[in-house]
């Protein structure tokens, strides 16, 4: 009650802000919304279903009008009348507003705004963020570069001086290390010197370390990892993304392609190769993997995520909150957020090979050899098409009448593993691959001969599978059959013989002897030690097979006896089917079956696809599938989306408070209808979506990826928010900037090397970062850019400075993850033990950070120490931090302490011959410049009392320099041990020097 | 800077603070962050001078830290905390068909056989409380603990659920309830980090998110102490390189009292004979769940803010009588010994110790005759201290363990509760993330008062 009374009193002394004259106006955007975002739309904003008393307050129509009540909320011009100000300053318990229960009380001051806004006329605004940008006049001051005259214009309204330019050396490593991540050397100092700016930049964006740059800040807003995360965190193949990405950086891809490629480049006409990785994008979701586990809930898990991702990454919006329901505050419905769902989720979790450009060249050779030797067949048997349509009607005759199951329980005994039956009676197995799975039925019981099981291909599995192994092959050691009579608690064991299949390898002898591997007839031996295989090679594997398997006895069983089928397997089979006949002694024809079920499609409605493999099993031709198995094997492959069967579609379903199992009706693919419409003309599927999304009247697409790039370069966006421009974020200070260079970027064609030109050939960008106390009390975030941006460098650019000034860094480009040496004890805390961890060695160990191998239940400790995301979820901005972990890091971190010992080896070799010179190229390499008298006093001053450490005994020079007490690194001729160890600790010190690991 | 100034200051070890004042806004912690003014606050706005510093939550609660330890896996509510006698009845049975409805196991078809209790179950303390005959010394604290038998959660798989417990949400990407506390009350220790987890048995499923800071700045996040080699990662000089010139060369303060206060703390050598043969340390420097415990003490008396052990060891699918035997073998003692002591040391007071894992396991059995699947309807879980009510047991489940039949606790109301006790209000400890201001119940939680002294 006293905090009531005095808000009234504060009130009635303060003036009517109608009185106030040269106030400045109250804006809207900066200052009602954010008002009414936090006090008051959460009840009254665009979320129907939480609206109280019908009173919507975001729209100025509906604020008018009020709600249930029919009292206006607000009366334009009127302070005195409107039901907002009342309820806000009533002083009755059960009428005011915000209700006390919500804690969250107006200000005075907040108060006074609304007064004030409501007297001058209560007008609202578009949020500025969901209009197309577009390009404001360029203020008239006297500079040629538009950056630079509306920073230095409002400067001048502000009474502010930009700072001078940086000096050279400055300008010259903070190029350096915007562009292309690493630190420049005295020599290209010097060049830069002659040269200039503008010269600098364009090698650098020529440069292909500016991907490697680059790419990161991508990387890290797409949650790129090694690995599947969850409990189970196994390695994933994704590297070839990683790799795309620093290529498209690299060719400066256009901005919208790079989005649109990512998005359905699969989608495009001929997607090549390329444009398939590219989609891998929205796969770097992570992987649940864990015993048990329904693999649907965890890929509605995977769902959510990437629409979290393209939300943050491509519209900054949060979108997180309607997928439980309407946005509170943003214009995004509970339908639309499963508007935009519905693009993504038709779709399958493909895995597919990744050529080398050689092994393309080899395939197209093979397919042309095939072409040719399809001709050359054709015409030695003019009667084809005849003999053909004949083989097809004598097979159709033979064919055998199957049953398929339909399960009334699937499992696996285990429980690892929960089949689902799909509507072709196919049954799935995702999730944790255990091989003990059972399927059991009610079918008819009345002389039932057989049973067959059909391995299938599917797109969710790697490389269509049938199997989930690397290659998609499978491996099956045994299957059963019983009987459970109704009444009956007993299972009964139906002897099965006469296995046959249509492929099955030869016989392998293992070298135990005991454990063969291949024939079909091994499915039926009594042990699981033995194993029917059906890889048909290169080339020609990930193909269904069958294999058809006959009771002893036919069986018979009276109405409602269940049927149980149980399959034991190594490799797991990722698709199957099991059905029954009672034909007389089924066997397996020994065609391929990919052939048999090209001809359940009556030959009239048969796609090429399916009459080719018809041809294929027809011809078993030698040669061509000879030249089939010629084909190569990749190295590396690629998680991407792949749409589904357009006769298998998967419908988009509302779902209730955002849980997966709950849906509600089904929802159409659609676009928010706040921002631009969905063109007429596109297509409703993800290649719509990603050319919308990429589309230049988006009012976000371009203003987001400017705000990154000027983020990566200042340390902080114009939008502070970067994941986020809805109306919760803070009005940027320079909003004509971002909008300028938004619609710059598109006329330029949407490149990112012209924006980073245009960004770092700015007076602004140029100026000297040093601030007097009074400029970092007026501005201690520098959001009025009144100096040059200053900060750490990220984790990968620290770290590649170190392996850059010590000479250590490898070029090579692209490849696996490359393990860095992490402490044991870190190893030994994961779920699973990681047995492929082993450390890099030799060059190798020394690549740029950026292909490091990112782990994400066991993040890197220098990239995490550094503030480095771990890839769980989409980070569109990196809180920096510093904290005592990152100083451990950076003096005694393996690849840290190696960089110092090649620093030392660096600077014996080509520092010069006396200590003083040592000191100065040691410094410059590290910092860029001279050091003055003073600190190269300072530097030999520490090394000297290191060499009398030394020199004491204290120190064992070959531990220093190597780590070993008894090995000694190759030393510069003219040097000693102790040289060597003296200058190590030395440059451990200049390696942490805030200067060597700061952009100034 | 001035880096010839950097260079001495260097072998007086104060090199760079003028920089971390001027840039970092470092303070009495010693840790700083520069961009850290509670989220997205406007640009140019107040910046606290120190993110870590000691901070008034929004009333004056009873505890000030808080020691969890997270019994990873699951552990068995039936045979440690739950006493069902009709589940012994009705050993073998199959459960009643209305028990089931809409019930999804892990991996068990839900209509399994009901598994009688593999442990004596009997009361305890003057409060009576009812404890598994394997929970011997944990029966002796029986009146300081606030035993809940009703916490609910919707995870029914480790990783999701054990990330549920930590952030209140399954999916991955939310501060943990470490980071929250600190993030909240800041630190009281200025040579230790404000939130410390160790590590126990094996990694845990949920990883290094399960202490992670989410979206809050790095420095919220846990801190494993480990066992085995540096206890801080990266704290030991390289191979060779001595201390002195460690010393000479450390840029930031707390860096370097770290080197000197983690290698103190994890030294039990000056703990009496008694202390560690209560705790049931036999080789002080051996790696275990009751080294864990007397470390998780030191912290608390140094002024660490949050203590989280992580016991990986509790997934029952199947050896069920001699998994949860060795299980209770190698922590009740520690456990027990951990309130004890802090009860002694008058720390018990304004410390919260918490005990349990992320979900409960099903009266039905799994395999043969000696397993439990995944459990999410109810599972046990003890408080201590800190403002909880003690010598109370909480809630009361079904005949079956199966559902809760009284007084259910959520996650979220379980959250809600802790924080009050550390005296915030669940709806005011916001961080602005995303337009959005996050906290740790989500959009849930109801404070407990059954649970409260």
């Amino acid at each position: 009650m006293p905090r009531r009374l005095c808000a009234l009193a504060f009130l009635l002394l303060v003036p009517l802000a109608s009185d106030l004259r040269g106030a400045p106006p109250v804006d809207f955007q900066r200052d009602v919304q954010p008002i009414l975002n936090e006090h008051c739309n959460a009840c009254h904003g665009v979320d129907a279903n939480d609206r109280k008393s019908g009173l919507r307050l975001d729209l100025r129509e509906n604020a008018l009008k009020g709600g249930e009540s029919g009292t206006p909320a607000i009366v334009p011009g009127k302070t005195d009348d409107g039901e907002l100000l009342r309820r806000i300053l009533s002083a009755d318990e059960s009428e005011v507003m915000p209700p006390r229960s919500h804690n969250k009380p107006l200000t005075p001051k907040q108060i006074e705004t609304l007064k004030r806004w409501i007297a001058d006329g209560a007008k609202y605004e578009t949020h500025w963020a969901f209009s197309t940008p577009q390009k404001p006049a360029v203020p008239a001051v006297v500079t040629p570069h538009p950056i630079d005259a509306f920073v230095r214009s409002h400067l001048k309204s502000l009474e502010i001086a930009p700072s001078r330019q940086a000096d050279p050396a400055t300008l010259c490593r903070r190029l350096y290390l915007d562009l292309i991540g690493l630190p420049p050397t005295p020599e290209e100092l010097a060049t830069f010197e002659k040269v200039g700016v503008e010269a600098t930049v364009k090698t650098l964006l020529a440069s292909e370390r500016f991907g490697e740059k680059w790419a990161r800040h991508w990387l890290d807003v797409a949650r790129y990892s090694d690995t599947n995360g969850y409990e189970k965190d196994v390695q994933r193949e994704q590297w070839a993304w990683r790799d795309w990405v620093i290529d498209a950086f690299n060719r400066d891809m256009p901005y919208d392609q790079f989005l649109i490629e990512q998005i359905a480049g699969d989608l495009l006409p001929q997607a090549t190769q390329s444009q398939v990785i590219a989609t891998g994008f929205l796969r770097n979701s992570m992987i649940n993997e864990e015993g048990a586990i329904v693999a649907e809930q965890f890929r509605m898990v995977e769902m959510f995520d990437r629409i979290d991702c393209v939300g943050k990454a491509v519209l900054g919006l949060s979108t997180q909150c309607a997928q439980c329901h309407t946005h509170k505050f943003d214009p995004l419905t509970h339908d639309e957020y499963y508007g935009m769902f519905a693009y993504l989720n038709n779709t399958y979790e493909a895995q597919s090979w990744v050529y080398t450009a050689d092994q393309q060249k080899q395939l197209a050779d093979i397919r042309l050899k095939v072409e040719d030797a399809e001709r050359r067949w054709r015409a030695t048997r003019p009667q084809w098409e005849r003999e053909f349509a004949d083989w097809q009607q004598n097979l159709l005759s033979q064919q055998i009448v199957w049953e398929p199951l339909e399960t009334i329980e699937l499992g696996s005994i285990s429980g690892l593993n929960h089949p689902t039956q799909e509507a072709d009676k196919s049954i799935l197995m995702k999730g944790h691959p255990s091989g003990d799975v059972f399927f059991i039925g009610v079918p008819k019981l009345d002389g039932v001969t057989g049973v067959r099981l059909e391995a299938l291909t599917h797109r969710d599995l790697p490389h269509n599978g049938p199997g989930r192994s690397r290659l998609g092959t499978w491996a099956i050691h045994e299957v059963e059959a019983f009987v459970k009579k109704p009444g009956s608690n007993d299972w009964e064991k139906l002897k099965l013989v006469n296995a046959t299949a249509d492929f099955s390898e030869p016989e392998q002898k293992q070298p135990d002897g005991k454990k063969p591997r291949g024939p079909v007839g091994l499915l039926i031996d009594g042990t699981d030690d033995s194993t029917w295989l059906s890889d048909r090679g290169m080339g020609l594997r990930n193909q269904p097979s069958t294999a058809v398997l006959q009771f002893e006895q036919p069986v018979n069983a009276p109405e409602g006896t269940q049927f149980k089928f149980v399959m034991r397997m190594g490799d797991m089979l990722g698709c199957c089917r099991v059905s029954l006949t009672r034909q007389a002694a089924p066997v397996a024809p020994p065609v391929d079956h990919a052939a048999i079920l090209a001809l359940q499609t009556p030959a009239d409605r048969r796609p090429p696809q399916q009459t080719a493999t018809l041809l294929a099993a027809w011809r078993a031709n030698d040669e061509i599938a000879t030249l089939w198995k010629s084909s190569p094997q990749a190295g590396t492959s690629i998680l991407h989306l792949a749409d589904r069967d357009p006769a298998d579609p998967r419908a988009t379903h509302l779902l209730d408070r955002g849980n997966w199992d709950r849906p509600l009706q089904v929802v159409e693919p659609h676009v928010p209808a706040a921002f631009h419409p969905f063109p007429a003309d596109a297509p409703q599927n993800r290649l719509g979506f990603a050319r919308w999304l990429a589309d230049a009247k988006s009012p976000l697409t371009a203003r987001v990826e400017v705000n990154r790039v000027w983020q990566s370069i200042f340390g902080v966006g114009l939008v502070e928010t970067a994941e986020d421009f809805g109306t919760r974020a803070a009005v940027p200070e320079y909003r004509e900037v971002l909008d300028w260079l938004a619609v710059d970027f598109m006329e330029h064609g949407w490149s990112r090397k012209h924006l980073i030109a245009t960004i770092v050939t700015s007076a602004t960008y140029q100026q000297s970062s040093s601030a007097t106390a009074t400029q970092l009390e007026r501005d201690p975030r520098n959001a009025l850019l009144a100096r040059g941006p200053r900060f750490r460098a990220d984790a990968e650019v620290v770290r590649d400075i170190a392996l850059a000034v010590s000479g250590l860094l490898t070029a090579k480009m692209g490849g696996p993850g490359v393990i860095p040496p992490v402490p044991q004890n870190m190893l030994d805390y994961n779920y699973v033990y990681p047995g492929y961890w082993k450390p890099a060695e030799g060059a190798e160990r020394y690549r740029r950070t950026v292909y490091g191998f990112r782990k994400r239940s066991m993040p890197d400790p220098v990239m995490s120490n550094f503030d480095a995301p771990n890839g769980d979820f989409a980070c569109a901005r990196r809180i920096r931090s510093n904290t005592p972990l990152a100083a451990l890091t950076g003096l005694n971190e393996t690849i840290f302490v190696e960089s110092a010992r090649a620093l030392a080896l660096r600077v014996l070799k080509e520092g010069g011959a006396t200590d003083a010179d040592r000191a100065s190229r040691a410094f410059s390499l590290c910092t860029l410049r001279q050091p003055t008298p003073a600190e190269r006093d300072a530097i030999l001053t520490l090394l000297e009392s290191r060499r009398k450490r030394i020199a004491d005994g204290w120190l064992n020079p070959r531990e220093v320099t190597t780590g070993d007490p008894a090995t000694l690194p190759a030393l510069p001729p003219n040097t000693t041990p102790q040289d060597a160890a003296a200058w190590t600790l030395v440059a451990r010190v200049l390696l942490n020097l805030d200067e060597t690991m700061t952009k100034n | 800077m001035n880096i010839s100034q950097e260079l001495q200051a260097a072998r007086a070890r104060l090199l760079s603070r003028r920089w971390f004042l001027r840039d970092c806004g470092v303070g009495l912690a010693g840790i700083a962050a520069q961009s850290l003014y509670a989220g997205e606050t406007a640009r140019g706005s107040d910046a606290s001078p120190n993110p870590l510093a000691p901070r008034q939550p929004h009333f004056t609660g009873k505890a000030k830290r808080v020691i969890y330890i997270f019994q990873a896996g699951a552990p068995s509510h039936l045979e440690l905390f739950d006493n069902k006698p009709e589940l012994t009845k009705r050993n073998g049975q199959l459960p009643p068909a209305e028990l089931l409805k809409g019930y999804r196991a892990a991996f068990i078809n839900p209509n399994s056989a009901l598994l009688g209790p593999k442990f004596k179950f009997e009361k305890h303390g003057q409060c009576g409380m009812e404890l598994s005959e394997v929970l011997p010394h944990t029966a002796k604290i029986a009146d300081d603990l606030c035993l809940i038998r009703t916490l609910q959660t919707e995870a029914v798989n480790h990783a999701p659920a054990q990330i549920m417990m930590n952030s209140g949400s399954q999916q991955f990407g939310r501060p943990s309830f470490g980071s929250w506390s600190l993030y909240g009350l800041g630190s009281e220790s200025a040579d230790l980090p404000g939130y410390v987890v160790l590590t126990s048995a094996k990694g845990t499923s949920g990883g290094a998110s399960n202490y992670g800071c989410g979206f809050l700045p790095t420095m919220y996040g846990g801190t494993p102490f480990r066992s085995t080699g540096d206890p801080v990662l990266y704290l030991s000089n390289p191979k060779g390189i001595e201390d002195e010139t460690q010393r000479g060369i450390q840029s930031y303060e707390m860096a370097y009292r770290l080197q000197t206060s983690a290698p103190e703390l994890m030294d039990l050598a000056k703990e009496p004979k008694e202390v560690l043969e209560r705790y049931g340390i036999k080789d002080p420097k051996e790696a275990n769940f009751a080294r864990n415990c007397l470390l998780a003490r030191r912290l608390i008396e140094r002024g660490v803010r949050f203590v989280q052990l992580f016991h990986e060891a509790w997934d029952q699918h199947g050896n069920l009588t001699a998994g949860v035997k060795q299980n209770a073998l190698d922590t009740d003692q520690a456990s027990a010994a951990l309130v004890t002591d802090l009860k002694q040391r008058g720390l018990l007071n304004d410390t919260i110790v918490i005990w349990g894992g992320e979900f409960g396991r099903t009266p039905m059995v799994q395999g043969g005759n000696d397993g439990r699947d995944h459990h999410n309807r109810c599972f046990s879980l003890w408080l201590a201290g800190g403002g909880v009510k003690p010598g109370h047991t909480h809630g009361s489940t079904d005949e079956f363990g199966f559902n809760v039949a009284a007084d259910p606790v959520h996650v979220h109301d379980l959250h809600a509760t802790l924080l009050h006790l550390l005296g915030f209000d669940h709806t005011r400890l916001t961080f602005r993330f995303q337009g959005r201001d996050y906290r740790l119940t989500d959009v849930h939680g109801k404070l407990v008062p059954g649970i409260l002294a």
